[in-house]
């Protein structure tokens, strides 16, 4: 089954002609439609964009100039990127029905790289969650075990590539939103320095944290992602213009020699027993490779959580204000004028969670706090 | 008992500011939600904070020029289509002025 392969199991299948991307869309299409009832990673499925750019994909390679190593390969890509004709939900009811009239950068450079678009995937809304459970739409499952949760909050993401839904996916991570999913699904997820990849087309939740990255089958097909979406845009200021390594050919190096701090701070009370043990196998591993490693030690470790509990939601009251019900998305009608237009259409768009953390951020960066709270964090 | 860290009073002024409409049921539970994350941030305050700097991005940021070039934009009806209620070419809002 196609649907199997790494990205760079699947480029050498199409090179060699043992296989076309048409082939691959709609293995991965018919796969959908079978399992994804049970997993629901996937919010919109988009077979017919994805059967075209396969066809595509098709024609470069039947003449012996594909684009690179991302074409023909099918992804999918989390419902917080700007698809152009194509709903974009951020798993929000305040979203429903809008339809952007253009790319998220990183979409585009996915496109332009050749690669097949079979959908977007589910999130907690507005990417403030941490298992899907927050989605205005559903819960996705974890593949592993359909009676668990797959993460989150780019929990799509992560189940649909855990499951051979897409052979990779794009996420986005604020404080932990690809890692905790990656992690809860057993598959590769980065999430890059911040700066490194644009934001353009992507919908804010907190601008000083918010960095896509890629879910992938394992390490080389992670940079593989990674080298695509990475580097400078015109369109997006705070991405870093610092040239974009080879980060494949960075691969296979080794670990010789390096050294790995273990914060202490990080092993504490509360910490499963099972994942503690987890991560010390890691850490041995990591030494019978010839790492080194050492205790080190991060001691405002401990105030993170607060910090982030501030910074966080005050950055989302800021940028969730777009949300009114003028341009795009909801509206709730017989408003008496426009303050309580606002207010009915996001007390009936906005989740339990959204509204917690707008109101957290409001009450932050209010008169009388801001110096108290967000200053001080 | 100790103070509550927000009042009711206070729960409505923020909505009020963030243009939310809350039930009543919901503001009481977000009254005590909030009061749950407040008292937890105040860890924060054990933190001796004098003399260092606010940050407001952990890597530096610096404003970004670029020549005064005029470029296409997205077409105006795209960029009204999806918008709930228009106008011809204008968004359209309730009433803002009292009568």
């Amino acid at each position: 089954m196609l649907t199997d392969l790494t990205i760079h199991e699947l480029g050498a299948r199409f090179r060699s002609g043992d296989a076309t991307p048409t082939l691959a869309a709609r293995e991965y299409l018919e796969r959908i439609t079978a399992l994804d009832p049970k997993v629901k990673a996937y919010l919109t499925v988009t077979a017919e964009a994805a059967l075209s750019q396969a066809a595509a994909a098709d024609a470069r390679f039947k003449s012996g100039k594909p684009l690179g190593p991302l074409d023909g390969v099918p992804v999918g890509v989390k419902d917080v990127f700007c698809t152009r004709g194509v709903r974009t939900t951020c798993g929000s009811k305040i979203l429903e029905g809008f339809v952007p009239p253009y790319d998220a950068t990183v979409v585009s450079r996915l496109v332009r790289a050749g690669a097949v678009v079979l959908g977007k995937l589910n999130m907690d809304e507005f990417a403030m969650g941490s298992s899907t459970e927050n989605s205005a739409y559903f819960t996705t499952r974890n593949p592993w075990d359909l009676s668990r949760v797959p993460g989150g909050s780019s929990g799509g993401s992560a189940a649909a590539v855990a499951a051979d839904l897409a052979a990779a996916a794009l996420g986005t991570d604020t404080g932990g939103s690809i890692r905790q999913p990656a992690a809860f699904c057993g598959n590769v997820g980065l999430k890059p320095t911040y700066g490194r990849v644009s934001r353009f087309g992507l919908v804010a939740f907190a601008s000083s944290l918010d960095q896509v990255g890629p879910f992938a089958k394992d390490a080389l097909d992670a940079a593989l992602m990674l080298q695509a979406i990475a580097g400078h845009d015109p369109m997006d200021s705070t991405s870093a213009a610092i040239a974009v390594p080879d980060y494949a050919a960075e691969l296979g190096r080794g670990v010789q020699g390096l050294r790995v701090g273990i914060p202490a701070e990080y092993f504490i009370e509360g910490l499963d027993a099972e994942v503690e043990a987890a991560v010390r196998t890691a850490i041995e591993t990591l030494k019978g490779l010839g790492a080194k490693t050492e205790s080190v030690s991060l001691p405002h470790t401990e105030y993170g959580l607060a910090a982030y509990y501030l910074i966080a939601p005050a950055e989302c009251s800021s940028n969730l204000a777009r949300y009114d019900g003028v341009k795009y998305g909801l509206r709730v009608p017989g408003a008496r004028d426009l303050i309580d237009m606002y207010s009915r259409t996001r007390g009936a768009g906005f989740g339990a969670e959204v509204k917690r953390r707008v109101m957290l951020g409001t009450y932050a960066l209010s008169a009388g706090y801001y110096d108290a709270y967000y200053g001080k964090a | 008992m100790t103070e509550p860290k927000i009042t009711m009073a206070e729960v409505d002024h923020v909505a009020r500011l963030a243009r939310l409409a809350l039930a009543d049921d919901e503001k009481e539970r977000m009254r005590r939600e909030l009061d749950g994350i407040l008292s937890y941030i105040d860890k924060l305050r054990a933190l001796d904070t004098e003399g260092v700097p606010p940050t407001s991005h952990a890597v530096p940021m610096t404003n970004v020029m670029r020549e005064d070039e005029p470029s296409p934009s997205l077409p105006q009806a795209e960029m009204l289509a999806n918008a709930p209620d228009r106008s011809g070419e204008f968004f359209r809002v309730p009433r803002i002025i009292e009568e």
